[in-house]
């Protein structure tokens, strides 16, 4: 068990698309308590220094690992298909759409429920991307066409983080 | 709940090694100081028996201090020269003050950290921090009749870079070894669960003096995780005093104008409100320096007052569920933490919003230090096989300063620490030396509506056109929760780096000036006590290094193992001379040579976990 393995063989997972949560989350529990600082407390600076690289390195295979976006696009990596999200924006014209109409429906909202309700929306759509992620990338083996699902997903977040946003502030001025 | 004390061989320690080490709940209106004694975690009271430390320094002619009670007594009369609720001014310019014209101070505006002007001159609230820390280590030095092995403490869930890294200078200028800073809901929910035997999903709810944490923990097999945590650090009980005492000087035709007639004022509004907890009828009684003002007041009318600021929690534990992506009915329970709690209405209304009674089975007042104890038990050694591990979050986002005032975020809020992240810029000049670097934290896009934490620049970067270079800007948080950041231009090697210091820059020079200007009362001999202190360090390190070897000593080549056996002689004999410096010398160059091995013991120790975890599955 290396710093530089990959989060996969780091926390023991095939290497997919598909996991159970809570699987995760338990391996996870379970190298921090191997890990943590804390656990070295009494055991001297150098100790110390090599536990903190240790949480660290896991703590962000667990980020990576449990959201199921930059699980994909780092699995493309590791494939050899890049995600690129920063050169590559081109997106097929329904997509773009979809995505305008959304935006317009947020811009005209008028109070939480109508937020909320585009919140479900957007959240649905999201899910029925993410089924078609993993379908690419565990049982159809199509990287490339998993990199553009993983760009599309990036604007479905982003949109989704906006939602999130107005619906803060409709809250806290209720 | 009673922890066994488990020696394993090598590291035995019999009774009289024990460490004390302690948790210590450094609040807005009262502190405390809490020990694992026989197994318990317990609040340590003063000679008189009282547990509660009032949070009040009071600064006396010609040098004296008054902490405590004696402080809290005069805070009318000798209003500006008695501090109260400095926890609000921790890392915090006057700006970021509202209301400070309420209150009876004569601030002074310092860039990053206000101060305070007393007869003893400008003090910050580091300072007068600093005061109620060394007043709490010397409660429990006496308790224990020892020094003080470290102290866990705590600090607001919502307390950004420079909150906390204030709160560690005041430990630092107390004298105080600062084992961890946790969460105060997250000690919360440790002296909670373990008391109770939790398991599942848990919301702490804790109203303090001057700040406000909504915590979403899962508790499993003594840890706790904390999945989101938000608030607000500038609201609390101190807020429903101002509100009430501002609406009966309205009833009452009048203003409140000398630092007296405001805190009398603020302290009659304090009294009401705690009668009208279990009473529906009080009285506002303000004895001013030239009247005496009553105003007859219900629960109904404080309610009406306090409902507003209590919305705003409500608004805050909603975002919090959000951003776990979780629903209230998931929660298995709501602790409630804080004095502000004990109020009818903050229960009723979280009580409401959860669809469940919440819990009130706790102290409010003493179970945050209760669980900063049982993790400076855990973490100085004395509880070995303990599974306590506390894995927290950040509560706010850093990110950087990019073109035209934005925030570029580096690591989201809620991720757990310890975590690094690295992210790469580019010049966007030709030719362009230098790139300065400005790290914010807070979830506003605009760098304006972010809290500034430090600038630092990257000097010597090899001109090329512009978009070039690449310059990768490393983010880590501790797993105190604090900062640090470098940067490195990757083609060429340049690199800079801060950890983190709040602008206001107490630098540790400054720090070592302010103790060797007797800050710390009866403080003795700083000589005598640094020598030990680094005799004590050198034990330890001798003391850790033999039992790694006794356990993993298979792990080193035989010269591996004759160099960590001569660096142990060193140090071992260099710890017998009197030359404090000599023997912290000695312990980094121990520490340095074992690092290796360090490194490869923890290896093992994951496979190890690796290998359980597929005989668990077999």
């Amino acid at each position: 068990m290396k710093l530089q393995d990959t989060d996969f063989a780091l926390f023991r997972l095939p290497l997919q698309h598909g996991l159970e949560r809570a699987a995760l989350d338990a391996r996870w529990r379970e190298l921090q308590a191997q890990v943590h600082p804390d656990r070295f407390a009494s055991e001297g600076a150098s100790a110390q220094r090599v536990a903190m690289q240790w949480a660290v390195r896991v703590n962000e295979a667990y980020q990576r690992l449990k959201d199921p976006v930059r699980r994909a696009a780092y699995l493309c990596a590791l494939r050899g298909v890049p995600v690129d999200a920063e050169r590559n924006t081109a997106m097929p014209p329904a997509f773009l759409v979809q995505q305008m109409a959304w935006r317009e429906a947020l811009d005209g909202a008028g109070d939480l429920a109508d937020v909320e309700r585009l919140g479900r929306d957007v959240a649905r759509s999201e899910l029925k991307l993410l089924a078609q992620l993993t379908a690419s990338l565990d049982t159809d083996d199509d990287i490339a066409a998993a990199a553009a699902q993983v760009r599309a997903l990036m604007f479905v977040q982003r949109f989704r983080q906006d939602v999130e946003r107005r619906l803060d502030l409709l809250d806290t001025t209720r | 709940m009673a922890l066994l004390q488990i020696s394993e061989p090598g590291q035995a320690p019999d009774p009289h090694q024990r460490r004390v080490a302690v948790g210590i709940d450094l609040g807005t209106t009262h502190s405390l100081v809490a020990a694992v004694r026989h197994g318990v975690a317990e609040c340590l009271p003063d000679a008189q028996g009282r547990k509660l430390l009032p949070s009040a320094v009071r600064y006396l002619e010609a040098g004296d201090r008054q902490i405590g009670f004696d402080a809290l007594a005069a805070q009318a009369d000798d209003a500006a020269n008695t501090l109260v609720s400095v926890k609000r001014f921790m890392g915090r310019a006057l700006a970021d003050v509202p209301g400070a014209e309420r209150l009876p101070y004569e601030f002074v505006d310092r860039p990053g950290m206000l101060a305070i002007r007393t007869r003893q001159g400008e003090k910050s609230p580091v300072e007068a921090s600093a005061e109620i820390l060394a007043t709490l280590r010397q409660r429990a030095e006496d308790t224990f009749d020892a020094d003080l092995f470290g102290a866990v403490i705590t600090v607001p869930a919502y307390f950004d870079d420079a909150q906390r890294q204030a709160t560690k200078d005041a430990a630092q200028l107390a004298g105080l070894n600062v084992l961890r800073l946790i969460s105060e809901p997250t000690a919360a929910a440790v002296a909670y669960g373990l008391d109770n035997a939790s398991e599942g999903l848990y919301a702490v709810y804790d109203l303090g003096g001057g700040t406000f944490d909504i915590s979403l923990l899962r508790l499993q097999r003594g840890v706790f995780e904390v999945v989101a945590t938000g608030g607000d650090a500038a609201l609390g009980g101190d807020d429903i005093d101002h509100a009430l005492a501002d609406w009966a000087l309205a009833q009452a035709g009048t203003a409140a104008l000398t630092p007296h007639d405001k805190r009398v004022a603020l302290v009659a509004a304090r009294a009401a409100k705690e009668a009208l907890s279990s009473g529906e009828h009080a009285t506002w009684q303000a004895v001013f320096s030239d009247r005496t003002l009553t105003v007859p007041v219900t629960r109904a009318q404080l309610e009406a007052l306090a409902h507003p600021l209590l919305t705003r929690t409500l608004a805050a534990v909603r975002k919090v569920l959000r951003d776990a992506q979780l629903t209230r009915d998931e929660v298995q329970g709501v602790v409630m933490v804080g004095g502000a709690t004990r109020m009818p209405l903050v229960r009723t209304l979280v009580s409401e919003l959860f669809q469940r009674q919440v819990l009130t089975n706790v102290n409010p007042d003493e179970v945050v230090a209760l669980g900063a104890a049982i993790q400076a038990h855990a973490l100085a050694g004395n509880a070995p096989g303990s599974e306590l591990l506390l894995l927290d979050v950040i509560a706010l986002s850093l990110g950087l300063e990019t073109m035209g005032g934005l925030v570029e975020r580096v690591i989201e809020r809620n991720t757990t620490i310890p975590a690094a992240q690295a992210q790469e810029f580019t010049t966007y000049q030709d030719g362009q030396t230098a790139m300065a670097i400005h790290v914010v934290q807070g979830e506003r896009d605009l760098v304006s509506e972010c809290r500034s934490l430090a600038r630092f620049e990257l000097r010597g970067i090899p001109p090329m056109v512009a978009g070039a270079a690449r310059i990768r800007v490393t983010f880590q948080v501790d797993a105190d929760g604090l900062l640090s950041v470098s940067a490195r231009e990757t083609g060429s090697g340049v690199e800079a780096s801060v950890v983190v210091k709040p602008s206001y820059g107490l630098g540790d020079e400054q720090i070592a000036q302010m103790l060797k200007d007797g800050f710390t009362h009866a403080e003795g001999d700083m000589a005598a006590r640094s020598l030990r202190e680094a005799q004590l360090d050198a034990k330890r390190m001798v003391l850790a290094t033999r039992s790694a070897l006794a356990a993993d000593g298979a792990l080193l080549s035989s010269e591996e193992r004759v160099v960590i056996d001569a660096l142990l002689a060193d140090t071992e004999r260099i710890a017998q001379s009197a030359e404090a410096h000599a023997i912290e010398a000695a312990v980094q160059v121990l520490a340095e040579g074992t690092e290796a091995f360090a490194a490869a013991r923890m290896n093992q120790g994951i496979r190890q976990a690796l290998a359980g975890r597929t005989l668990d599955q077999i």
